[in-house]
C-alpha cells in the first residue's frame, strides 16, 4: 500500500436489499478496498457477486428506498476527506460528474435516444463548469476529439443512433472525463463492443489515467481487462472480497480456489491442443451464506469441514496479497499460520463447536 | 425534416381517397336509396325519378363517384332537410363552439394528466398513486353524460358557480369576427366576453374531458414507470444534473413519445364525442346539430359530418406524425 493517504478509502461497504416478504439479500457484504491517483483498480467477479451494486453505492446511485448501505467512503475532496455515503443526495449530485463519474457498460442504452450528442455533452459541462453557448459546444467538441471521435463538430449535432459503438462509449467517455473527476468508474465498458474496438477503449482509458491522474475502478468480468489494464485487483464473491493483490502477483500466484478457477476457465491461445477448459463449476446461486462458513465452499474443489466453521477472514499472506481462505492454493505454510492467527475464525470454531 | 413532412403530406393523399370512396358507398346505400332519403314520405315517383335524375343518379358510378369528389371539392355537401340551407354553412357556424369546447377539453386533460401521471409513477404505491389509478378507472368508466349531468346539477344548479348551459350568457353584447368566441374577445379585447365564454366551457369541458384525462393519466405514468428504469436516466443523474434538468430534459421527453400519439388519437374521438356533452348543456357546437339531424334522417347533413370528422382525424394524425418525429430524431430517419 502507498504511504500518502489514498484519494478513496472504502471500509467495510455492505449493501442489504430487504425484500417484501422474502429474506434480506446482502449484496455487498463488507468490502474494503482503496483506490489511489492515477491507478488502475479492478474489481473482479462473475455476475451476481456484487460488483455492480458497489460502483453504485459509491456513486450513491442506488434507489433511496427497499436497502441499508452501511460502512464508510471517504474520499479526499478539497475541501477536506469525506464519507461519500453520509453525503446528502444533493451534494452527492454536485460532486456526481464533477468529482467522481461513470462509463456504464452499454453505450447505446446510456444515452438517451432523443437529444443530440452535443448537448449530452454541453448539459455537463454548464452544471459544472457553468460553459453556455458557443463556450460550451467549443469545450465539448474538444472533447470529442481528444477521445478520439473524428469530424466532433458534426457529431455534436448527431444523435445516439447514428454514432457507432465503440464511437457511443467514446462519446460516454468524454462525458465522464468533462469536467476533470479524480475518480472514474467504469462498469464493463468492453463488454457490448467488438474486441478490437474493445482493445482502443481500454487503451483510450489507460492513456487518460496516466495523463489525468485519474483513480479508475474498473469493474469486470473479463480478466483479459484485468491483466491488460488494472494495476490492482480486488476478487469478489458473494458481496465480499475474496483475494486482493497487484496485477503480477495475483495472475502469477492465484491463492483463493475461486481466483485459481476464473483464470483456468480464460480460454488460451498457448495452452496445449486439446486441454480442456476447467469451469468453476455449479453457478453463484449455489453458494451459501458467508455467516455459515464460506460461500464458495459449495463449488470449491480445496474444501474441508474447517470451511464451514464460520467465514474466513480476509488474512494478508504475503505483503500486499491478500486472501479469505483457510485452504488456500499453492501457500499451505502462509495460510496455515494465517488462520491460526486470526482470532475471529478461532472464536466461530468454539461458537459452532 | 421538411422532407419527412412532405412525405407525410403525399400519404394523405391516399388515405383521403379511400375516405372518400368509402363515404361514397354509403351514400348510394342509404336506405331505399337517396330519393327515399333525401324526400319525404308522401313524395311521388315521378318527383323520386326527377331528383335522380337531378342527382346525376341515373349515370354509371363512376361518373357519379367524380361529380360526387368535385362537389366536395367546390365545399358543395348538399343542402340539409331540416334547414333548407347549405350543409357546409350549418357546419361553419356550429364548427368554432365545438373546436373551442375540444380544445378546453384537451388542455384540461393534458395539463392535468401528464403532471399527474408523472407524480403518480414517481410516487409509486403511495396513497397519492392509487388514487390516480382509481380516479382515472372510475374516470373510464364512468358514462360522459351521465358526468356531465352531475356537473351540471352540482356545480350549475345547486352551486351556482358555472353557468349551466349555453355558449355565452344571453344577450351579452359581442362583436362576431370569425365565430371563435374565446378568440374574438381576445382579439376585440372584449374581456367580459373571454371571461364568459370561457365560464361556459369549463363544465361541458371538465365533462368531455374526463375519458382523454384518465387514459393521460395512465399512459403517463406507465410510459414514466419504463422510462424511469432506462440506463440514460441513470447516466444522467450519474452526470449530476439537477432533478428537474433529469426530469423534463430526460424522463419526460422520452416518457412522452407514447403519450403523444395517444393525445392525438383522443382529440380525434373528442369532436365525435362533444355530441353528447353538448347536448347536455345545450351547447350549440356540432354535437348537439348532429344529434338532432340523427332524430331527423337528415342523411346530407350527417354526411357532411361524417366527411368533416374523418378529415379532422386524418389532419390530427398528421400533427402526430408530424411532433412524433419532433421528438423522435430515429423517427425522421426511418
Amino acid at each position: 500500500m502507498s504511504s500518502s493517504t489514498p484519494l478513496l478509502t472504502v471500509d467495510e461497504l455492505s449493501v442489504v436489499f430487504h425484500r417484501r416478504g422474502a429474506d434480506d439479500v446482502r449484496a455487498v457484504d463488507g468490502v474494503s478496498f482503496t483506490l489511489e491517483e492515477g491507478r488502475v483498480t479492478g474489481l473482479v467477479g462473475e455476475s451476481g457477486c456484487g460488483k455492480s451494486v458497489t460502483s453504485l453505492a459509491l456513486m450513491g446511485l442506488l434507489p433511496s428506498r427497499g436497502l441499508t448501505v452501511g460502512g464508510s467512503a471517504r474520499m479526499r475532496l478539497p475541501e477536506g476527506e469525506t464519507d461519500l455515503l453520509a453525503l446528502s443526495p444533493r451534494r452527492m449530485r454536485d460532486l456526481r460528474g464533477a468529482q467522481l463519474a461513470m462509463i456504464f457498460q452499454d453505450p447505446l442504452s446510456s444515452l438517451n435516444p432523443v437529444i443530440p450528442i452535443g448537448l449530452q455533452v454541453t448539459e455537463i459541462l454548464r452544471r459544472h463548469r457553468g460553459l453556455r453557448g458557443s463556450a460550451a459546444r467549443k469545450e465539448a467538441a474538444d472533447l470529442l476529439h481528444r477521445v478520439g471521435i473524428p469530424d466532433p463538430t458534426r457529431r455534436l449535432r448527431e444523435y445516439p443512433h447514428q454514432l457507432s459503438g465503440g464511437m457511443r462509449q467514446r462519446a460516454l467517455i468524454a462525458m465522464a472525463v468533462a469536467c476533470r473527476p479524480k475518480l472514474m468508474i467504469a462498469d464493463e465498458p468492453t463488454t457490448a463492443l467488438d474486441v478490437t474496438i474493445q482493445a482502443q477503449i481500454l487503451e483510450l482509458l489507460r492513456d487518460l489515467v496516466v495523463e489525468e491522474g485519474t483513480a479508475l475502478l474498473m469493474i469486470t468480468h473479463d480478466l483479459g481487462v484485468v491483466a491488460g489494464l488494472c494495476d490492482d485487483i480486488n476478487v469478489l464473491y458473494a458481496g465480499r472480497a475474496v483475494e486482493a493483490a497487484p496485477r503480477s502477483p495475483l495472475f502469477a500466484e492465484p491463492t483463493h480456489p475461486y481466483t485459481v478457477g476464473l483464470l483456468g476457465s480464460v480460454p488460451r491461445l498457448d495452452a496445449p491442443r486439446g486441454e480442456p477448459l476447467t469451469p468453476v463449476r455449479g453457478s453463484v446461486n449455489d453458494n451459501i451464506a458467508w455467516a455459515d462458513g464460506c460461500a464458495f465452499a459449495p463449488r470449491c474443489d480445496h474444501y474441508t469441514m474447517e470451511c464451514l466453521r464460520g467465514a474466513p477472514e480476509l488474512v494478508h499472506a504475503t505483503g500486499e496479497h491478500a486472501h479469505r481462505c483457510v485452504n488456500p492454493v499453492g501457500h499451505a505454510k502462509a495460510a496455515d499460520r494465517a488462520v491460526q492467527e486470526s482470532p475471529a475464525a478461532v472464536g466461530d470454531e468454539e461458537a459452532r463447536g | 425534416m421538411l422532407r419527412f413532412i412532405v412525405r407525410r403530406v403525399l400519404q394523405l393523399i391516399p388515405t383521403l381517397v379511400g375516405l372518400s370512396i368509402l363515404l361514397f358507398v354509403w351514400l348510394q346505400r342509404l336506405p331505399g336509396g337517396p330519393e327515399y332519403a333525401l324526400l319525404p314520405d308522401d313524395a311521388t315517383d315521378e318527383q323520386r325519378a326527377s331528383l335522380r335524375r337531378s342527382l346525376g343518379l341515373d349515370e354509371p358510378l363512376t361518373v357519379q363517384y367524380l361529380s360526387f369528389l368535385r362537389r366536395i371539392a367546390q365545399g358543395d355537401l348538399g343542402t340539409s332537410i331540416a334547414s333548407g340551407r347549405p350543409v357546409l354553412e350549418e357546419f361553419l357556424t356550429r364548427f368554432p363552439a365545438t373546436f373551442e369546447l375540444a380544445v378546453s377539453a384537451m388542455v384540461i386533460a393534458v395539463a392535468v394528466g401528464l403532471p399527474l401521471g408523472y407524480l403518480a409513477a414517481r410516487r409509486r404505491g403511495t396513497v397519492l398513486d392509487f388514487a390516480a389509478v382509481g380516479g382515472s378507472l372510475v374516470g373510464i368508466c364512468t358514462p360522459v353524460f351521465f358526468l356531465a349531468f352531475i356537473l351540471k346539477v352540482v356545480f350549475a344548479e345547486r352551486l351556482g358557480l358555472f353557468p349551466s348551459a349555453f355558449r355565452l350568457s344571453p344577450g351579452l353584447d359581442r362583436t362576431n369576427l370569425s365565430g371563435f368566441a374565446v378568440l374574438d374577445g381576445l382579439r376585440t379585447g372584449e374581456w367580459d366576453v373571454v371571461a364568459d365564454a370561457l365560464a361556459h366551457l369549463v363544465l361541458p369541458g371538465l365533462a368531455l374531458a374526463s375519458i382523454p384525462l384518465a387514459v393521460i393519466v395512465r399512459m403517463t405514468r406507465a410510459s414514466v414507470l419504463e422510462v424511469l428504469e432506462e440506463d440514460y436516466v441513470r447516466t444522467a443523474d450519474a452526470k449530476g444534473l439537477h432533478r428537474n434538468t433529469v426530469r423534463t430534459r430526460h424522463v419526460m421527453r422520452n416518457a412522452m413519445l407514447p403519450v403523444v400519439t395517444a393525445i392525438g388519437l383522443l382529440t380525434g374521438s373528442l369532436f365525435a364525442g362533444a355530441v353528447l356533452t353538448e347536448s347536455v348543456f345545450a351547447f350549440p357546437g356540432i354535437g348537439s346539430f348532429i344529434y338532432s339531424a340523427t332524430q331527423e334522417r337528415d342523411y346530407p347533413v350527417l354526411t357532411g359530418f361524417i366527411l368533416i370528422i374523418a378529415t379532422v382525424y386524418v389532419f390530427i394524425n398528421l400533427l402526430v406524425d408530424i411532433s412524433y418525429s419532433l421528438l423522435d430524431p430515429r423517427v425522421r430517419a426511418q
